[in-house]
This record gives structure tokens, C-alpha cells and sequence, in this order.
């Protein structure tokens, strides 16, 4: 099937910008920080819980709209989708090597003390 | 038809020029999972988020068809070289 129509409509953009802004970090994911249904979003939420920052998960496997609306508003194709301060920060990949390499906890300190 | 590694390879080769490149098929041959490490002096001056934008963005059409793509690395030619060299005293010692 071709879809040529985009996802991201007005108001679910509108609706991001709100979701992103609502809490310091938001993570876009398979399954909840509880019941992870993806090893990649399981890892992300694992780095995020020994950071001991509070986050806001939100399930995207609940809603398809939602999920291919995502994809437009990131300009990223996959989940997870990790935001900081509003900002898109990443997926897995780039999670896990700033996390090895400091900058996230460095990003996690300045985006709690703002 | 699904995305073969060699698609893949071929995708990135032409948009990112890579001096090295290895793309690992991790979905058992359905073509639909893939983990990538590629160097590249396009990724010099970027930072990881962008570098990874454009590995996406060579890989815009068969990313429709991919479910999983790991990007396990990307680095400068110069990132490469250093790494290689701590990997080789690494396994020296």
C-alpha cells in the first residue's frame, strides 16, 4: 500500500510540542518503563532509572497515529525516541554511547538544574 | 522483496563515501534487522545525533522496509584509527 498522506497532522504537532515540554525527559517507547516490550526501549529505560532522574514514558505500540507521527516530528525512523528539555536527544544507540561516554549525564544534570 | 545488506551497503556507500564500512544482517536472512559500523570524513565536525541523521537519510527508502537498524558506530577516519590501534595494545596486553 503506498500512503502518501503525512501522519503529522497540525494538531498532533501541536500535541508533541506539549508531550516533549510536559516533563524534563520523555521517552517515547515500546511498552511502558514497567513492561518494556522491546529490548532497545528496555535498555533506555534501564540507563534512565540508574540515573535516578524522574521520566515520563509513553507507549507507542497503544496508538499508530501517534507512532507515525513521531517519526515526522524527530526526523527518526525507530523507537525508542528519548527527548531532554524538549529536545530530541536520540535513540538507543546514541543513548547508550552518551551514557558510556558521560555527555548524558552531563545533558540529565544541566536539564534538571534549569 | 526486502532490503538486502548489500542494498544497504550500496545505499551507503554512495551518500557517505565510507573508507570502511560493515553492515552485519542480525535478522536470521529476512532482511528486516541490521547492525552497522561505517567511517566516514563526511561525520568530521558532527556530532553523534547528526551523524546518525545521515546514515537515516542514506538509508531513507530502505528504512521503510528495515524494523531494526543498529548504528554501531560512526567516526572520522582519524576516530578510527585510534581505535583500531587501542583495540590491537588492548588485545596486546
Amino acid at each position: 500500500t503506498v500512503r502518501c498522506s503525512s501522519a503529522l497532522t497540525p494538531e498532533l504537532k501541536s500535541t508533541l510540542d506539549k508531550v516533549v515540554n510536559s516533563n524534563k525527559v520523555v521517552l517515547f517507547m515500546k511498552g511502558t518503563k514497567d513492561f518494556p516490550q522491546c529490548g532497545f526501549s528496555n535498555t533506555v529505560v534501564q540507563i534512565l532509572k540508574s540515573q535516578n532522574v524522574p521520566f515520563e514514558t509513553i507507549n507507542i505500540l497503544e496508538n499508530e497515529l501517534l507512532r507515525q507521527g513521531l517519526k515526522e516530528y524527530s526526523s527518526w525512523p525507530t523507537f525508542p525516541q528519548l527527548y531532554i528539555e524538549g529536545e530530541f536527544f536520540g535513540g538507543c544507540d546514541i543513548t547508550v554511547e552518551a551514557y558510556q561516554n558521560g555527555q548524558l549525564q552531563e545533558v540529565l544534570e544541566k536539564a534538571m538544574c534549569n | 522483496m526486502g532490503v538486502t545488506k548489500e542494498k544497504v551497503e550500496s545505499s551507503l556507500e554512495a551518500k557517505l563515501n565510507p573508507s570502511h564500512i560493515e553492515v552485519v544482517d542480525t535478522s536470521g536472512g529476512c532482511g528486516a534487522s541490521f547492525v552497522v559500523e561505517i567511517v566516514s570524513e563526511q561525520f568530521e565536525g558532527k556530532r553523534l545525533l547528526e551523524r546518525h541523521r545521515m546514515v537515516n537519510a542514506a538509508l531513507e527508502e530502505e528504512m521503510k522496509e528495515i524494523h531494526a537498524l543498529s548504528i554501531k558506530k560512526a567516526v572520522t577516519p582519524e576516530q578510527w584509527k585510534q581505535q583500531q590501534e587501542s583495540n590491537l595494545s588492548n588485545s596486546a596486553a
